[in-house]
């Protein structure tokens, strides 16, 4: 099999080939390695790679396949990691430069999980420095390139997750998402992202951005993979005290199950000035589409929709300038040579260390926290969270899932908001309120622009119906399958 | 002008658990540098805590035994401050929602003299609430060095009201909480050993005014008596200031043992704004009743109630009592040897008086070793009492056996065999030795005769001296007074 | 941030606080997008929150705990692997400005 085919195809599609032994792990751990030897120096998806380790992996899944010992379907299959997910051995920068030479000695629950399943565990995926972002603009190490036009951005944070599944680098990936940072670069890139209620899948190990709203969830090319990289991670942790228990259901099985009529809202705050015509084109089609599977359609109302992006930003730099605080130049971070007392190894290291965006936030957060304006700021918009989580409980009561395109606008120039915090922020303006409320939440590619960018629906769920936001998610894609259609480079 | 000191205290107690407070990572003092840590005390990236589910019954047993209010709901808030010793550079901590709140601890105060009770009263505590401890930094010329093995462990913070009013006072107040403590098993309470901390907040006012003098906080109040030292220094100072008409400054001083003095410390480095929210990381605990009832059912008898009982129910001196009653594992001890034998006050008298004075004796290094180690055990005790109740041996040779038994970890009854130290009734021999004493002191023995009662003591010295202690004292007293009345 | 802006962010004040040095460039930066955003923020002084319980957690629970009981530590090694400098199995720090 040539190693264009091998990374053309899904993960499922992989996972069938090795069991037939059409394919050994390694030659998929061979193709994908070439793959990115050819196409990273451009895309730079990648921030650190141990091809050894890769291949030894592949090696022992092989092995273990020949002695009849296969621990499941992901099995052999490569997966990449944000680089934000602890991995024994394995640096964890968080596209920071504070991080340059720090090795983390554990490996997070999700990778325990994946090494139970046999996964291959990949290289470190590039990011907006500690996740904060939406562009990977920020990460320390340089921005990573949109597959599908290489003077846009891929989206972020995880960007370097949705751009390694769409230039085949990898067919699955990690990605944590905060306030959009898996839905949105996977709507930008192309691909599926997936971003699990919070409490399904554990946090342990993923370095917090805002310990509230983060959650780590799958890239790949459809649903299917997808469903199947979620069940894998997915499930209570003792380890994390936030996690929830709760059963975790075969999801990849669940979507083979026919698909009941289901209600569909459209929120009409969502739907309103804005939007870029070729989104809302493509939008209204995958709506034609579901009413045309039998689907209802309907129109609901949130009303705090303009309130979520405040009261995000205003929660997730507040958590953020307490969690970032590790990262101090005393441990394991990087100590500015400039200090020479307790006070200001403090200050220089981070100051140092740290990247513009990353410095904005922490200092928004602690001034939203201080003495004086907690009450304005911080507790404001923790109550403020609670009338967006009732907006969502109210609606539920009367539709399945609820529609909107993933984000605003397709993937944009580089530079283009960089030095507009606000506009920035803006881009995330669909995927954020989710966050807020704990809701999973996917994208799904819906179709291209004339130019050629890939568009994404967001389908936002009940908590913890992941299997029914999924199958309606998949019957979408399985007609479609915009997602395993690839970049020209 | 008179002026009087009111001081508040802030203890913070290491509890007693096998795990540190927010990740199963031992707890320990005294291993090599840094073998305690994890991913979580290091406050590593992704590093999640969990909370330990004994910390928070301990504390519950601690607002039990202080009489406190249990919050039905308590919470973790993050105490964000930069220091090298606090790994994640936020404590979790309780900032509004505490575990336990109000409360007191009765205290007494220094009798007239040390066989007679003092005054004793009750001291109010504004609030209980856990939290995790911080890393320990050693000092030296050009840096410092950062061990994180005490960090994260389980550490309760026991707030005071400003209702001490004097070194004496705070001194009772410290003495008699980690004595409750110590009997509840919460925390071994070594301040050598950093289990025990105190803060302490002073002001002074004019005797007879009601509002609070400007406060000052003392740190590093690191033993006992240097918190009654520290304190006392510190009122000391503010009078001083106030009659030479300087003002007290609103700050944070610590205490410097050797030098005997405190000075302010760093008074700008720290902002003491610490941006309290709830952590994110943790859900909240919810208390109910069954859950207090349980525990209350652990919650021991508290020193000075079994102070009380002591003196009512066993009658047994307050001198005794007080000696005891701080220490419960030497009550533990009394009350195994008392329950063996007829007579507390007895089993009190050797207890305070000879086994606290071999323990002591016996020190190991400079520790007394302590009494569950003790090589005499309740059981050899109870029989020494026995022996000398069946009139076996004598009190005075019961007295020079206790020592041996302690050296020697042997039995009184074992050492009389050995000995054969047993008390002689032997009619004849005592009478032999009566006469003989009557014959060599004529003088006393005329004495007694002439009624002075007391005269036949020094009879009675010469037979004990004669037969080294082991004639019966009943059997001599009735042998001489026959042989001198005829 | 405007001139008229009432009620500016002390930047000094809370980057001190957030112990972060930032170069003059940055501080006039920031201080002008942080005012821009502290706008923007203004939208929730208008929200009615009167009786309104906060979230702190999405899906919150009570007593989520382990017991007591001892688990293998991290390696001294493991502990200090990461340190900038360390020395005696400790990490070195600058001088603590104690008082
Ligand atoms: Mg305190
Ligand atoms: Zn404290």
């Amino acid at each position: 099999m040539s190693n264009a085919t091998i990374i053309s195809k899904t993960a499922v599609e992989l996972s069938h080939s090795l069991s037939e032994k059409e394919l050994s792990s390694q030659e998929v751990a061979q193709a994908y390695l070439e793959q990115i030897d050819r196409v990273d120096p451009q895309v730079h998806a990648f921030l650190h790679r141990d091809d050894d380790d890769f291949l030894a992996q592949a090696n022992a899944s092989d092995k273990r396949r020949a002695e009849g010992n296969t621990l499941g379907p992901l099995d052999g299959i490569p997966v990449a990691i944000k680089d934000v997910i602890s991995v024994q051995g394995q640096p964890l920068t968080a596209a920071s430069k504070i991080l340059e030479n720090y090795i983390s000695p554990y490996d997070a629950t999700v990778i325990r999980k994946l090494k139970d399943a046999g996964a291959v565990i990949g290289g470190r995926l590039n990011l907006d420095e500690f996740a904060m972002g939406s562009s990977t603009e920020n990460s320390a190490y340089g921005p990573t390139r949109n597959p599908w036009d290489f003077n846009r951005v891929p989206g972020g944070s995880s960007g370097g997750s949705s751009a390694a599944v769409a230039a085949r680098e990898a067919p699955l990936t990690l990605g944590s998402d905060t306030g959009g940072s898996i839905r949105q670069p996977a709507s930008l890139c192309g691909v599926v992202g997936v971003k699990p209620t919070y409490g399904m899948v554990s946090r342990y190990g993923l370095a917090a951005f805002a310990s509230s709203l983060d959650q780590i969830g799958p890239f790949s090319q459809t649903v299917e993979d997808a469903a199947l990289l979620l069940e894998t991670i997915s499930g209570h942790d003792p380890l994390d005290s936030t996690s929830f228990p709760t059963e975790v259901p075969q999801y990849s099985a669940a979507l083979r199950d026919p698909l009941t009529p289901c209600t569909l809202g459209l929120p009409k705050e969502f739907f309103g000035e804005g939007i870029d015509d070729e989104v809302r084109k493509a939008i209204d089609q995958t709506i034609e589409f579901y009413r045309s599977l039998g689907h209802k359609i309907v129109e609901i109302s949130l009303p705090t929709t303009d309130l979520a992006v405040p009261v995000y930003y205003v929660i997730a730099t507040a958590e953020a300038s307490s969690n970032l605080a590790r990262y101090d130049g005393i441990r394991y971070t990087s100590r500015s040579e400039q200090s020479e007392n307790a006070i200001n190894v403090y200050a220089k290291s981070r100051g140092e260390g740290f990247g513009e965006e990353v410095k904005r936030r922490c200092i928004l957060g602690a001034y939203g926290l201080s003495s004086g304006y907690y009450d304005a700021y911080y507790l404001k918009a923790q109550k403020t969270r609670t009338l967006i989580r009732e907006d969502f409980s109210r609606v539920f009561k009367e539709v399945d899932v609820i529609l909107t395109p993933t984000a605003p606008t397709p993937a944009f120039k580089f530079g283009e908001k960089s030095n507009d915090p606000i506009s920035m922020y803006l881009s995330d303006i669909f995927t954020i309120s989710t966050n807020l409320a704990g809701l999973p939440a996917l994208s799904v590619p819906c179709g291209f622009t004339n130019s050629g960018l890939p568009i994404g629906m967001q389908l936002i769920g009940q908590a913890f119906e992941e299997s029914s936001l999924l199958s309606i998610a998949h019957a979408y894609d399985r007609e479609h399958r915009f997602g395993c259609q690839s970049p020209n480079i | 002008m008179k002026f009087e000191a009111v001081i508040g205290l802030e203890v913070h107690v290491q509890l007693d658990t096998k795990s540190k407070m927010f990740t199963r990572v031992p707890c320990g003092f005294g291993k090599p540098p840094n073998s305690l840590t994890d991913a979580v005390v290091l406050g590593l990236p992704g590093a999640l805590p969990v909370m330990n589910r004994e910390a928070i019954d301990k504390s519950i047993k601690v607002g039990l035994l202080l009489g406190c209010k249990i919050a039905p709901v308590c919470k973790w808030d993050r105490k964000n401050y930069f220091y090298p010793d606090m790994p994640k550079n936020y404590q979790i901590t309780q900032f509004d929602q505490p575990i336990c709140e109000g409360g007191e601890v009765e205290i007494e105060l220094p009798g007239d003299s040390p066989a007679v009770m003092g005054e004793h009263r009750m001291v109010k505590l504004t609030r209980i609430h856990l939290e995790e401890d911080v890393g320990k930094l050693t000092h030296y010329e050009n840096d410092s060095l950062v061990d994180y093995n005490r960090a994260g462990s389980p550490l309760l913070e026991i707030v005071s009201e400003p209702d001490m009013y004097s070194p004496e006072e705070t001194f009772s107040f410290l003495t008699s909480l980690r004595n409750s403590l110590i009997y509840a098993g919460i925390s071994s309470c070594d301040m050598e050993k950093g289990q025990l901390r105190c803060d302490a907040n002073i002001s002074v006012r004019p005797v007879g005014t009601k509002t609070l003098g400007t406060k000052v906080e003392l740190k590093n109040l690191n033993t006992i008596s240097g918190v009654k030292n520290g304190v006392e220094y510190e009122i000391k100072r503010q009078i001083k200031a106030i009659e030479e008409k300087e003002e007290i400054v609103q700050e944070t001083r610590r205490w410097n043992p050797d030098q005997r003095y405190t000075t302010p410390m760093r008074s700008k480095e720290m902002a003491h704004d610490y941006r309290y929210f709830p952590d994110p990381d943790l859900m909240p605990v919810k208390i109910d009743q069954a859950w207090i009832d349980g525990i209350a059912k652990q919650v021991p008898e508290k020193p000075f109630d079994k102070q009380r009982r002591y003196m009512s129910e066993l009658n047994l001196p307050y001198s005794i009592t007080s000696a005891l009653c701080p220490d419960f594992s030497l009550c533990q001890y009394f009350e195994l040897v008392a329950s063996l034998t007829k007579d507390p006050k007895k089993v009190g008298n050797w207890v305070v008086n000879d086994l606290l004075r071999e323990l002591s004796n016996a020190n190991s290094e400079t520790n007394p070793i302590p009494v569950e180690e003790s090589p005499v055990t309740p059981q050899h005790l109870a029989e020494l009492v026995d022996l000398i109740d069946q009139g076996v041996i004598s009190n005075n040779v019961a007295k020079e056996l206790f020592p041996e038994m302690f050296s020697s970890g042997k039995s009184a009854s074992e050492l009389v065999q050995e000995k054969g130290l047993e008390v002689k009734s032997d009619q004849g021999e005592i009478e032999s030795i009566c006469a003989r004493a009557i014959e060599n002191d004529p003088d006393a023995a005329q004495k007694f005769r002439d009624g002075k009662e007391g005269a036949i003591n020094a009879l009675k010295g010469f037979v004990m001296k004669e037969t080294r202690g082991q004639a019966n004292p009943k059997v001599v007293d009735t042998m001489l007074r026959n042989l001198l009345s005829n | 941030m405007s001139e008229s802006d009432p009620n500016p962010m002390d930047i000094d004040y809370v980057s001190n606080l957030a112990r972060i040095e930032l170069t003059k460039e940055e501080r006039e930066k920031f201080q002008h997008q942080l005012g821009d955003v502290l706008q923007y923020f203004e939208k929730l002084k208008e929200v009615d929150v009167d009786g309104v319980e906060p979230t702190a957690h999405a899906f919150p629970r009570f007593n989520v705990w382990d017991e007591d009981q001892a688990k293998e530590p991290f390696s001294v090694k493991q502990a200090i692997q990461n340190a900038p400098q360390s020395r005696n199995s400790q990490i070195v720090v600058p001088k603590v400005v104690e008082d």
